[in-house]
């Protein structure tokens, strides 16, 4: 980089008194209200240390386009056609055991480049006690199979740490649930990004 | 994809803290160890939460006045105003940059936190503002103490004010702390120490700012920011996909 750029801030920890500075003001981890469209879906899992134990003050963050893949952004170059009713934005806690959870919908599928699309996707970024850097990973859909083995990204992890970015669809009484634990090191650790 | 995609600048490692730093014990069964996968930007890393002056109350940015019930909060009012810019100097206008911190006694207003010093009834020690359109940001609140945990033997954390930004990527995003000049517990702290750079480490002091102090009210604090997610020129990026 040359000398010209200005030195970006530092992160430190979010430290294990967050919540009522970024989680109590709401309920920010429902992403939907009546007038957003598309299939509703919850997602949900755990954050794990390297010992498989409960990580109960960590926060997760998710940024996801609209179930027809357009982000409420002025970026996005279609963002005109973007559900106006559905920022796309979400966190949760992890207070109870470790588990984090979100109301939402299922994203569409977004612009790789020009020629190619990338499979349903949601952003995402985890901070915690004893993170001095937040972490970033994507989580997909197991029920997206075509289009996750012709996802550009997915297909640079290696194939044997795949898994730990497809959420598992179950159904239930109140639609479908979509699961994935996030592990923070050890065996399994989920596959984190530098973008 | 014959090449690495990368149109914002992406974090430098050189200045963020590693996973791993042994001296904060926390890290050691939180660090992932594996290294990160590189990955190319799409619109999902470029684009990210957009927010309004109407979500924000009007008490929402001064700790002193948002929780009083029965009066002021105790402690040394402060202000803490600064600039949120990204690499090339340019403000980061309606950034929600929320605050979160200790209150004069080193307590916080967290089931968790069972320091033994008085929580005060007038005070959450939480905040939120968005920056102008100059990327300017400006909190009232209260200094807030130094407090004990359980990292190492007598440790304690110096006085300092969590932040949370929200640039305009969702790869901009930061949560850091800012600390207060002078202060002698800074170079025992391994949170602080975790960022490997010492001027990296400098950049996360406030400066004393006798311009923002308001005579006969309270002192002043500068904390300016600078994200990543600069737009790159082509020339700057050696990995640059030739099929945009």
């Amino acid at each position: 980089m040359s000398n010209s750029r200005l030195p970006q801030t530092a992160s430190q920890t979010v430290g294990p008194f967050f919540h009522f500075g970024l989680v109590d003001r709401g309920d920010e981890n429902n992403l939907v209200n009546d007038a957003v469209k598309g299939e509703r879906i919850v997602i949900r899992g755990r954050v794990l240390d390297g010992e498989g134990e409960a990580v109960p003050d960590a926060l997760v963050e998710i940024w996801q386009a609209d179930a027809n893949g357009f982000y409420n952004h002025p970026d996005d170059p279609h963002h005109e056609n973007a559900d106006p009713e559905f920022r796309g934005f979400g966190r949760s806690d992890t207070v109870s055991d470790g588990q984090f959870s979100f109301r939402t919908v299922k994203p569409g599928p977004v612009p790789f480049d020009s020629r190619r699309f990338q499979a349903p996707h949601i952003s995402v970024r985890v901070f915690a006690r004893g993170m001095l850097t937040h972490a970033y990973t994507r989580f997909y859909f197991s029920d997206e199979e075509e289009a996750n083995a012709a996802d550009t990204i997915l297909n640079i992890v290696e194939p044997e740490r795949q898994h730990t970015l497809l959420l598992e669809r179950r159904e239930s009484s109140e639609g479908p649930v979509y699961v994935l634990d996030v592990k923070l090191q050890g065996q399994d650790e989920t596959v984190f990004f530098d973008p | 994809m014959s090449a690495l995609s990368r149109r914002l600048s992406s974090l430098d490692w050189s200045i963020h803290p590693p996973y791993l730093h042994a001296a904060y014990e926390s890290t050691l069964l939180r660090s992932p160890q594996k290294p990160l996968v590189p990955l190319p930007q799409t619109l999902s890393e470029m684009t990210g939460p957009v927010y309004g002056h109407d979500e924000i109350q009007p008490l929402d940015h001064d700790l002193t006045r948002n929780a009083v019930s029965d009066g002021p909060p105790i402690g040394e009012r402060i202000i803490v105003t600064g600039r949120i810019v990204d690499e090339v100097g340019r403000p980061v206008p309606n950034a929600l940059v929320e605050v979160w911190q200790a209150n004069a006694a080193g307590r916080y207003r967290h089931l968790v936190d069972q320091h033994d010093a008085p929580l005060d009834p007038n005070f959450t020690g939480a905040g939120r503002v968005l920056t102008n359109r100059a990327g300017e940001y400006r909190f009232v609140t209260i200094r807030p103490g130094a407090y004990p945990w359980r990292n190492h033997e007598n440790a304690w954390r110096p006085a300092h004010i969590h932040f949370s930004v929200f640039g305009r990527a969702f790869i901009s995003r930061l949560v850091t702390q800012m600390y207060f000049p002078g202060d002698p517990l800074l170079p025992l702290d391994p949170v602080l120490q975790g960022v490997p750079d010492e001027r990296g480490r400098a950049r996360l002091v406030a400066d004393y700012a006798h311009d923002v102090t308001e005579p006969e009210w309270a002192l002043g604090y500068r904390f300016d920011i600078v994200l990543n997610g600069s737009r790159m020129t082509p020339f700057e990026d050696p990995d640059a996909d030739d099929d945009e």
